[in-house]
């Protein structure tokens, strides 16, 4: 421990002393409602800048104001990391030294500072040697700040730190994705643990969400962290009163991270809307939403015109549609140009009624590449037979759900590399 | 410093290698599956555990104001600046270089190139390597794009077409080919120069030139659907298609492109291409350590590559093969 501490004064150049050192621990307490960032106070007051006092505090506020101003507003700029820091410092140590005297520091004062002169004065070096030998109880008080820039277009350089990046990187959050999407960043820097994080994931533990989600929710939305506890609540509470069970909207929380960031009012435009539109009985309407909660968070345009399409392209009636949506409520959502495809494979080319559509519904879910190579195979060993009255009936849930190597040795009765081979004359 | 099990397998990864590209899909797509799969493939490599750092960190007892005795612990963090979670997957991008494309419409071998294997998939797209096409036709159509998704134009009989008709044609097409073959290729035909290069079959145009179908015969007529195959360099589909119709033409009746497939790229044939569910990181790989290893057994060789005709007669559609599939399986193999 003594031979690294000493290793550490033989790499500093800026010797601290330990006033100053147990001042920078209990403002970065006190300065906690501006960040978190607890590595940011001893920075700022490195150098020779040790005075007691109190306005050093209120200068060290300040500077850590105008630090954190610099961030947020020059995100995207890349500063002269360097240069500014070192700038903050000179400007502090020149405002704030000249009550002090210590017989450590180098000589500061007399060299007034400008933007040019950003290397420490070399003169001042040579008077202080870095070879010097100290007790090892003021080696151990030296603080070794690390350079952490004042903007940056990644959250690397803030994670080790700050105490959220941290504890985020902990839980499973993926910053490197949020991170990508503008703003996000400095918004997750800004946020305290304590204050904003913590009661926010104890709500969600308390509507049932699995901790192990958390890292995954906070990566799809991290804006549920800055949703007002009182907005979560009442949407929590409006889910419920529409009888839905506490383990359920704990399940589509998880899954459509974004569900608790909408009005109640949304939330009930979207469940009236699927209501009317699709004829559905309350507990239906529970069932589709429970399985596929990104129901309610994505617009509704493309699922209206997915139904018209179902309606008026593809010819299925009401209740067929009502039956195909509650076995694959995942066809609302489709793409509608690869709907159109597999319907037109499914019906044209493999003709198939539509009543055996209706029936096994998952085959508008499958790939379009799968269905059509596996129609072909069996067409040309003359298997493809989708009709259940007639014998050899191959029926279509099973063309499209069994894997490879199950569908060649039951359906088709041939090998893998007879299937493979057959894929290549396509 | 020790290189990353990922770095590795993006070093196994260099090389040239072909997959099957499926009818109707454009070949970006197919090249961004590819890339998406041996990404995954790559950030799947387990990485190292994080590098720690000491940190001094003050003691939880000591209390304000100490002017001595202020206790700082050492103690070994991991750096979280180098968690995975935070840098990002270590591998975000790799060049996936594509050999001669494909359309969207046309299927077959298609050669793919990743990272540093792309200098010599240029020198490959280069050299003068002629590739085999299967081409599918119909009697009895005409289409604006030559294809049977286009537009009908004009439809004819085509009854009085036989198996003869058509070999004629296809020979007086593939004569007209050979003097074009000639004569791209710059040199006086009655030179001692000309015949040492035909010996060796050298003969061909250099660099960009019209399209030239070095062979072509006719493998399957059953009127109206027939099957040629063609040799050909420096080609597009869609002159392929139009090689179809111009047949279709010349016996006096119409035809209409159904499928177009390359089953042989260079040296690259139907046999060491990848279908679909083969693009993983690791069959790639292993696709590239048997062109690698073909590549040092040919080395003293200068054979052109095995023609792939015979199997590809048992293979396409017909309506009688029903009862002789396995047979027909069993020639394959």
């Amino acid at each position: 421990m003594a031979s690294c501490c000493t290793q550490l004064c033989l790499q500093c150049r800026r010797l601290l002393s330990s006033q100053m050192v147990a001042r920078t621990w209990r403002y970065s307490t006190q300065l906690g409602h501006c960040t978190t960032v607890t590595g940011l106070p001893p920075k700022i007051l490195n150098g020779p800048t040790v005075v007691r006092g109190d306005h050093t505090v209120a200068e060290a506020r300040q500077r850590w104001k105008q630090q954190m101003f610099c961030y947020s507003d020059f995100t995207a700029k890349h500063l002269a990391t360097e240069a500014k820091e070192d700038k903050d410092i000179e400007e502090l140590s020149r405002a704030v030294d000249v009550a002090y005297k210590s017989p450590l520091m180098p000589i500061r004062d007399a060299v007034p500072v400008t933007e040019s002169q950003i290397s420490l004065d070399l003169d001042a070096a040579t008077e202080f040697s870095a070879l010097e030998e100290i007790s090892d109880e003021e080696a151990v008080r030296i603080f070794v700040p690390s350079a952490m820039p004042p903007a940056s277009l990644s959250l690397r350089d803030y994670v080790d730190q700050s105490e959220t990046l941290s504890k985020l990187v902990q839980l499973g959050v993926n910053l490197w994705k949020l991170e990508q999407r503008p703003n996000v960043g400095s918004m997750l820097l800004r946020l305290n643990f304590n204050t904003d994080v913590a009661p926010r994931l104890l709500f969600l533990k308390e509507i049932g969400v699995d901790d192990s989600h958390f890292g995954n929710i906070i990566t799809r939305n991290p804006f549920i962290l800055t949703e007002s506890l009182e907005n979560l609540q009442a949407r929590v509470n409006y889910l419920k009163s529409k009888k839905f069970s506490s383990e359920t909207v704990a399940s589509m929380v998880s899954r459509a991270p974004y569900l608790l960031n909408f009005s109640v009012k949304r939330l009930d435009n979207r469940l009236g809307f699927f209501q009317q539109q699709l004829n559905f009985s309350a507990s239906n309407l529970r069932n589709i939403v429970a399985r596929l909660p990104r129901l309610l968070c994505g617009s509704l345009e493309p699922i209206k015109e997915n139904l018209k399409v179902c309606e008026i392209e593809f010819g299925f009636k009401e209740n067929e549609i009502q039956h195909i949506v509650l076995s694959v409520p995942k066809v609302l959502a489709a793409n509608k140009r690869k709907l159109t495809q597999i319907f037109d494979l499914l019906h044209n080319t493999m003709e198939v009624p539509h009543h055996l559509i209706v029936k096994f519904p998952q085959v508008l879910n499958s790939k379009y590449l799968r269905i059509r190579e596996r129609h072909l195979f069996l067409e040309y060993l003359g298997k493809a037979q989708y009709d259940p009255n007639l014998p050899n009936y191959i029926s279509l849930d099973r063309l499209v759900s069994l894997p490879d190597e199950a569908f060649c040795t039951e359906l088709a009765s041939a090998t893998l590399e007879d299937f493979h081979l057959f894929q290549k004359t396509l | 410093m020790m290189a990353s099990p990922a770095v590795r397998m993006f070093w196994r990864l260099e090389g040239l290698f072909c997959v099957y590209k499926p009818p109707g899909v454009h070949w970006k797509l197919v090249r961004d599956n590819i890339e998406t799969t041996l990404l995954k493939g790559l950030n799947a490599a387990p990485s190292g555990p994080l590098p720690k750092e000491v940190r001094f960190l003050p003691d939880p007892e000591s209390d304000t104001g100490a002017t001595k005795g202020l206790t700082l612990s050492a103690a070994s963090v991991p750096v979280l600046s180098k968690h995975p979670l935070v840098t990002g997957p270590e591998f975000q991008h790799i060049k996936v270089g594509v050999g001669h494309r494909l359309d969207a419409f046309s299927s077959g071998v298609l050669v793919l190139a990743v990272g540093n294997s792309n200098k010599i998939l240029n020198n490959f797209c280069r050299t003068r390597v002629t590739r085999d096409y299967t081409l599918e036709g119909e009697f009895g159509t005409a289409t604006d794009d030559f294809s049977y998704r286009g537009k009908v134009v004009e439809r004819s009989t085509y009854g009085h077409v036989t198996q003869d008709n058509l070999d004629r044609v296809l020979a007086m097409l593939q004569g007209a080919n050979q003097k074009a073959l000639l004569m791209y290729s710059n040199v006086d035909m009655r030179s001692q120069e000309a015949y040492e290069m035909a010996a060796q079959g050298l003969l061909g145009p250099e660099g960009k030139s019209e399209p030239v179908l070095t062979g072509l015969r006719c493998v399957h007529f059953q009127p109206p659907n027939f099957t040629l195959e063609v040799q050909c360099l420096n080609e597009t589909q869609k002159y392929l298609r139009k090689v179809v119709h111009e047949i279709g033409l010349e016996l006096r009746s119409t035809a209409v492109c159904k499928g177009v497939r390359r089953t042989r790229d260079g040296p690259f044939t139907l046999q060491d291409a990848l279908t679909r569910n083969h693009w993983t990181a690791s069959d790639v790989m292993q696709a590239i350590r048997k062109y690698h290893s073909s590549k040092k057994t040919k080395k003293y060789s200068h054979t052109k590559t095995v023609d792939a005709a015979p199997e590809e007669n048992t293979m396409t559609d017909s309506q009688q093969n029903e009862t002789c599939d396995e047979t027909a399986v069993g020639v394959i193999k």
